[in-house]
C-alpha cells in the first residue's frame, strides 16, 4: 500500500492568507524572534507551532519593547490563554523581558492559514489536516473509505470521524 | 457615565448578553447530553457564544477605557441590567426545545451577522465576520436535529413541535428596533432587524416543511429584554453563573 501523504494528488498553491503572513515574516527586522518563536506550540495539539496552525500574525519590535500579535482560532478557544503565556515566558526566557500580545480579529483566522507543514504535523499525529475535498483521509491508515461521527469533536476545531477500513476514530481539522 | 459613545456601547453590550445568557444556557447540558458526541457538540457551541461574549465584552470595556472589564460587564450586572433577547434566557427544556431555539437564533444569527460584516465600525465587522464562520456549523447542526426530530417518531414529533409552539411567542422579539440601534443604523453601524424578518420567515418556513412541522399558530408575544424587564429565570441563571465573583469579589482564575 502506498502511503498517501496530505497533498500527494495537490498543486500546492499558497493560500492567499497564508502567503500575506509569509511575506510579512520574510521581510521582518527581527527574523531571530520569529525562530524563537517556532518553539511555542498549541497546547491542545503539541505537534504544530502558532507559525504554522497560523495564529502568530505579526512581531514588532521597537527598542526593548516587543509586540507579538496573534489571531484566535475559534472564539471561545481556552488555548489562547495558554498560548499568550507561552509567548511571554519563551520571549523573556530568551532575555527580552518586554512582551505585550495583542489580540487581532481580522482578517478571521482561517483553517487556509496553516502552513503546508502544519498540515503534515497533524495528520502524523493523528489529526486529518482541514480539506475542501469531499474525502478525508484516515490518518491512520491512509484509507479514503472514512465516515463522520460528529460535527463537533474533542475541541471546537474538529470534528469525529470514523475509518471504515481500520475501524478507528479519529479526529478530522475542520475547514474554517 | 454618559457619553456620545453611550449608544454603541449599550448596542456592543447587548448583543454579548445576547451570546453570554444562551452559551450560559446551553452549557447546562455538559454531562447531559443524550451522547457522548452531542454532549462534546454541544458544550462546543456553549463555548463559541461564550467566546463571542467575551469578544463583544471586551470592544465595550475599550469603548469605556477601561472603566470596567469584560469580566466585571459578565459578572457585576444584575438582572435588571442584562439586556438579552427574553429567547436566549428561557429554561432549556427538553433537548428538543434546545434544538428548537438553536435553529430558531442559529438562523437569526445567520442573517444578521452577515449584514453586520458590513458595519462602519471595523470592530463590529471583525466580529461578525469569526462569529459567522461559526454560526454556519452551529446551523448546520440545528438545522439536522430538526429534520431528525420531527421527522423521526411521533414521540420526537410531538416534542419538537412542542418545542416551537412554546418558543414562538418570542421570536417577535428578535426583530424589534431598539432606540440606540435605530440611531446607529444611520450611522451604517447596526443592522435594520426588521428588515431581517422576510428572510427569515422564507428560510424557517422551509425547514419546518422539509421536516414536517407546522408554523405555530401563537398570537402572543413578548418582548421587554432589551428593556431590562426579563423573566423570572433570569435571576436563577445569574445566581448560577455569577456566584464566585459574588461571593469572592475579585477572585481570578
Amino acid at each position: 500500500m502506498v502511503a498517501a501523504t496530505v497533498g500527494s494528488n495537490i498543486i500546492p498553491i499558497l493560500p492567499e492568507l497564508f502567503n500575506r503572513r509569509q511575506k510579512k515574516r520574510q521581510s521582518s527586522a527581527c527574523p531571530e524572534l520569529w525562530a524563537l518563536l517556532d518553539q511555542v506550540v498549541d497546547p491542545e495539539i503539541p505537534v504544530i507551532s502558532l507559525w504554522d496552525l497560523g495564529v502568530l500574525q505579526d512581531i514588532i519590535k521597537e527598542d526593548q519593547q516587543i509586540n507579538v500579535v496573534i489571531t484566535p482560532t475559534y472564539s471561545g478557544c481556552p488555548a489562547m490563554f495558554e498560548m499568550e503565556r507561552d509567548i511571554v515566558q519563551t520571549l523573556s526566557a530568551a532575555g527580552y523581558p518586554s512582551v505585550a500580545v495583542e489580540t487581532q480579529l481580522s482578517p478571521a483566522w482561517s483553517t487556509e492559514m496553516i502552513s503546508a507543514e502544519g498540515r503534515q504535523q497533524l495528520f502524523d499525529y493523528g489529526i486529518a489536516p482541514p480539506s475542501v475535498a469531499k474525502i478525508i483521509i484516515c490518518p491512520q491508515c491512509s484509507s479514503k473509505n472514512t465516515q463522520l461521527l460528529s460535527q463537533f469533536g474533542s475541541t471546537a476545531c474538529k470534528a469525529l470521524y470514523k475509518c471504515n477500513d481500520c475501524l478507528e476514530p479519529f479526529d478530522y481539522f475542520k475547514c474554517l | 457615565m454618559m457619553n456620545d459613545k453611550q449608544p454603541l456601547i449599550n448596542y456592543v453590550i447587548a448583543l454579548g448578553d445576547d451570546s453570554m445568557i444562551l452559551g450560559q444556557r446551553l452549557s447546562e447540558w455538559c454531562y447531559h447530553g443524550p451522547f457522548l458526541e452531542e454532549d462534546l457538540a454541544i458544550t462546543n457551541v456553549a463555548l463559541d457564544f461564550i467566546g463571542r461574549a467575551q469578544m463583544f465584552y471586551e470592544y465595550a470595556s475599550k469603548l469605556e477605557e477601561g472603566a470596567r472589564s469584560a469580566d466585571d460587564i459578565a459578572f457585576l450586572r444584575d438582572t435588571r441590567d442584562y439586556r438579552n433577547l427574553l429567547i436566549v434566557e428561557l429554561p432549556v427544556g427538553d433537548f428538543a426545545f434546545t434544538m428548537a431555539r438553536q435553529l430558531i437564533v442559529d438562523l437569526f444569527n445567520q442573517l444578521y451577522l452577515g449584514q453586520l460584516a458590513k458595519s462602519a465600525d471595523p470592530t463590529l465587522a471583525a466580529i461578525a465576520v469569526k462569529a459567522l464562520k461559526e454560526t454556519d456549523y452551529h446551523l448546520r447542526r440545528s438545522h439536522d436535529w430538526v429534520l431528525r426530530l420531527g421527522d423521526g417518531t411521533d414521540e420526537s414529533h410531538q416534542r419538537i413541535q412542542q418545542g416551537f409552539d412554546q418558543l414562538w411567542g418570542y421570536v417577535s422579539e428578535l426583530f424589534v428596533m431598539t432606540a440606540d440601534e435605530s440611531q446607529l443604523l444611520a450611522e451604517k453601524i447596526s443592522v435594520d432587524r426588521s428588515a431581517l424578518r422576510d428572510d427569515w420567515d422564507t428560510q424557517l418556513n422551509s425547514l419546518l416543511n422539509e421536516a414536517t412541522l407546522l408554523r405555530p399558530d401563537t398570537d402572543w408575544q413578548l418582548s421587554g429584554g432589551r428593556e431590562g424587564l426579563h423573566t423570572e429565570h433570569h435571576g436563577h441563571l445569574l445566581a448560577e453563573m455569577q456566584f464566585i465573583q459574588r461571593a469572592y469579589p475579585g477572585l481570578k482564575w
